[in-house]
């Protein structure tokens, strides 16, 4: 095998993404894997807690934004013709930005005849990195009151392991920052609960998973709690469930006090190695 | 008029079972779900759809393959990797910002307007019920959700209702923010774990950001309750607020399973919990306007 990305999603919140991943990661690495993890939650990263690490500071990730050369504006408005995000408006004669509209485009400054919009990179969140535990480990993390997490995503990707394997520990939801944390990965563990929130969110996610043509399966956690109508959908729809893991007082515990899925069941490892390798194709 | 979000940061800590329980007890108020990625309380609320409309927010580049010359001015300057090789547009990379349509000096890449999703107007058993569906991989959530907030903000004026009560969107971005801003107050539901205490400090964070008075509550604390009373420390330690805890139950993933209001459910520990907050949140938010 040359090199495997492996992305881990759920829709739902809560369902295990994390716990997922980090054991994986680790897992792979006990048996001598080459390995990156990239905590792509960037809203709400906590891979960190399970690795017990605080990594430091690797990168800060900027949006290009344009900065209003005053002298040079003569509000002409084109710039707010070319913004497709309302980011620009003309107010008394001159330009006014709304950085946090803004998608780094760069369409205002190109548009700007008289060359009165210079681009500055706007930080919006940062990315930090360390080897830990046999692997190697970047978080991506937004500021508080930024809007958009993609970005910081995209940067995340770019540090993608030419050989070996990457885990990518993608956000809830199905809108763009998951998208953006498992398009083109070479394969997508969707994590699971068995109630009606669990299969609501997880038919979205199918959607998604099928939309972005990924190879993928499922992985119900607290699969003896609630109903039976997951296993029922994933069957009609001919999806493999590649785990189950039962609920589990003593994984709960070790998990609230930030321990690993493999510290509460050390025998779930093989298991998640061999759905890794067994799921999606690596490529060269 | 009152509007209260319910946020949580970290995912599945509870916060639309504990808005669906909120809803029986509110009264004359209107329901809105605000996480339009992932939206579930329209499964504890069963209401009847009244109305059906259609969300369209953003463009996508297409290209026309008889009049691009592969010049490749476009890829050059787009800067989301959304054209390849062979003059194809990518639609999960593109932005919908327009740059490659606005300098194709053949005219060969044109903007179409997407549609974005569904929004719904309902009516349940405890009120008017906005929600809605985004998309398939669909961007813009935020204004998704800007828009039911405005839908349910008319129905309260219309209907002379005088609370709104979001079931907010997991995490701190787009979503969330758009369901924050111009909130009363916000209510955190967390959970008793190291995961739970991260995620509830920045979403406490972005609730000071905004200036929102922020209240909150562990659930299911009895599973750790020396964390849990770290969380309820941090959570004083912000100036936050908890109006109690929610123990763990099991009728609450029964709830869910029935499709019930947990406080309609069960008369258990939680339920009775959860009454005994949403008294306690009425009066914080009677309080607000005391001089």
């Amino acid at each position: 095998m040359n090199r495997k990305t492996i992305a881990i999603a759920s829709g739902k919140g809560g369902t295990g993404k994390t716990t997922v991943s980090v054991a994986l990661a680790l897992a792979l690495a006990e048996r001598g894997e080459e390995v990156t993890l990239l905590d792509a939650d960037v809203e709400e990263p906590n891979d960190h807690i399970f690795l017990n690490v605080e990594p430091p500071h690797f990168e800060d990730v900027g949006i290009p934004t344009p900065e209003l050369i005053e002298d040079l504006c003569d509000g002409c408005g084109d710039c707010r013709t070319a913004c497709a995000f309302n980011a620009i408006t003309v107010m008394g004669g001159k330009a006014l930005i709304f950085n946090e509209l803004c998608h780094g485009c760069g369409a205002c400054s190109l548009a700007c005849p008289p060359k009165a919009l210079r681009e500055v990179d706007r930080p919006v969140g940062t990315i930090d990195r360390m080897e830990v535990r046999g692997l190697t480990f970047l978080r991506g993390m937004l500021k508080i009151g930024e809007a958009m997490g993609t970005p910081i995503v995209h940067r995340l990707r770019k540090h993608e392991a030419q050989t070996g394997w990457t885990i990518i520990d993608a956000p809830p939801g199905t809108s763009c920052p998951v998208i953006a944390s498992s398009r083109k990965a070479d394969a997508l563990i969707l994590v699971t609960e068995p109630t009606p929130f669990g299969l609501n969110d997880l038919k979205l996610a199918v959607g998604m998973a099928r939309a972005l043509e990924l190879t993928f399966g499922v992985i119900v956690n607290r699969s003896d709690l609630g109903d039976r109508e997951v296993y029922a959908y994933c069957e009609n729809e001919n999806i493999p469930i590649l785990l189950e893991i039962p609920f589990d007082r003593h994984i709960a515990e070790v998990y609230a006090r930030g321990g690993t899925l493999l510290e509460a069941r050390p025998d779930l490892g093989e298991k998640l190695v061999e759905v890794a390798k067994n799921l999606g194709e690596a490529r060269p | 008029m009152k509007q209260i979000v319910i946020l949580s940061g970290k995912g599945g800590t509870g916060k639309t079972t504990v808005t669906a329980s909120f809803a029986a007890l509110a009264q004359n108020a209107v329901l809105v779900d605000a996480d339009v990625d992932a939206a579930d309380l329209h499964l504890l609320l069963k209401p009847e759809n009244t109305e059906t409309h259609e969300f369209s927010s953003g463009q996508e580049a297409t290209i026309d393959p008889e009049r691009c010359t592969a010049c490749g001015i476009c890829r050059d300057l787009c800067r989301f990797d959304a054209i390849d090789e062979d003059f194809q547009v990518d639609p999960f990379a593109c932005e919908g910002c327009g740059l490659c349509a606005s300098q194709c000096p053949e005219g060969a890449a044109v903007m179409r307007p997407t549609l974005s999703g569904h929004w719904f107007r309902s009516q349940s058993e405890y009120g008017p019920f906005i929600h809605a569906k985004l998309g398939i991989a669909a961007e813009n959530s935020g204004k998704l959700v800007a828009v039911v907030r405005e839908e349910a903000r008319n129905d309260a004026k219309a209907q002379n209702r005088d609370l709104i009560l979001i079931d907010g969107p997991p995490g701190v971005g787009c979503p969330v923010i758009a369901s924050i801003t111009g909130c009363d107050l916000a209510f955190v539901v967390t959970e008793p774990t190291k995961s739970g205490l991260h995620d509830l400090e920045r979403v406490v964070g972005l609730a000071k950001h905004f200036k929102i008075p922020a209240f909150a509550t562990v659930n299911k604390a009895d599973l750790d309750e020396e964390m849990a009373g770290k969380i309820e420390t941090a959570c004083h330690k912000n100036g936050v607020k908890t109006l109690g805890r929610i123990p763990f139950d099991p009728a609450a993933v029964k709830s869910v399973v029935a499709g019930a209001r947990l406080v309609e459910y069960s008369s258990g520990a939680a339920a009775m919990a959860i009454r005994d907050i949403w008294r306690k949140l009425s009066y914080e938010l009677e309080l607000l306007d005391a001089p």
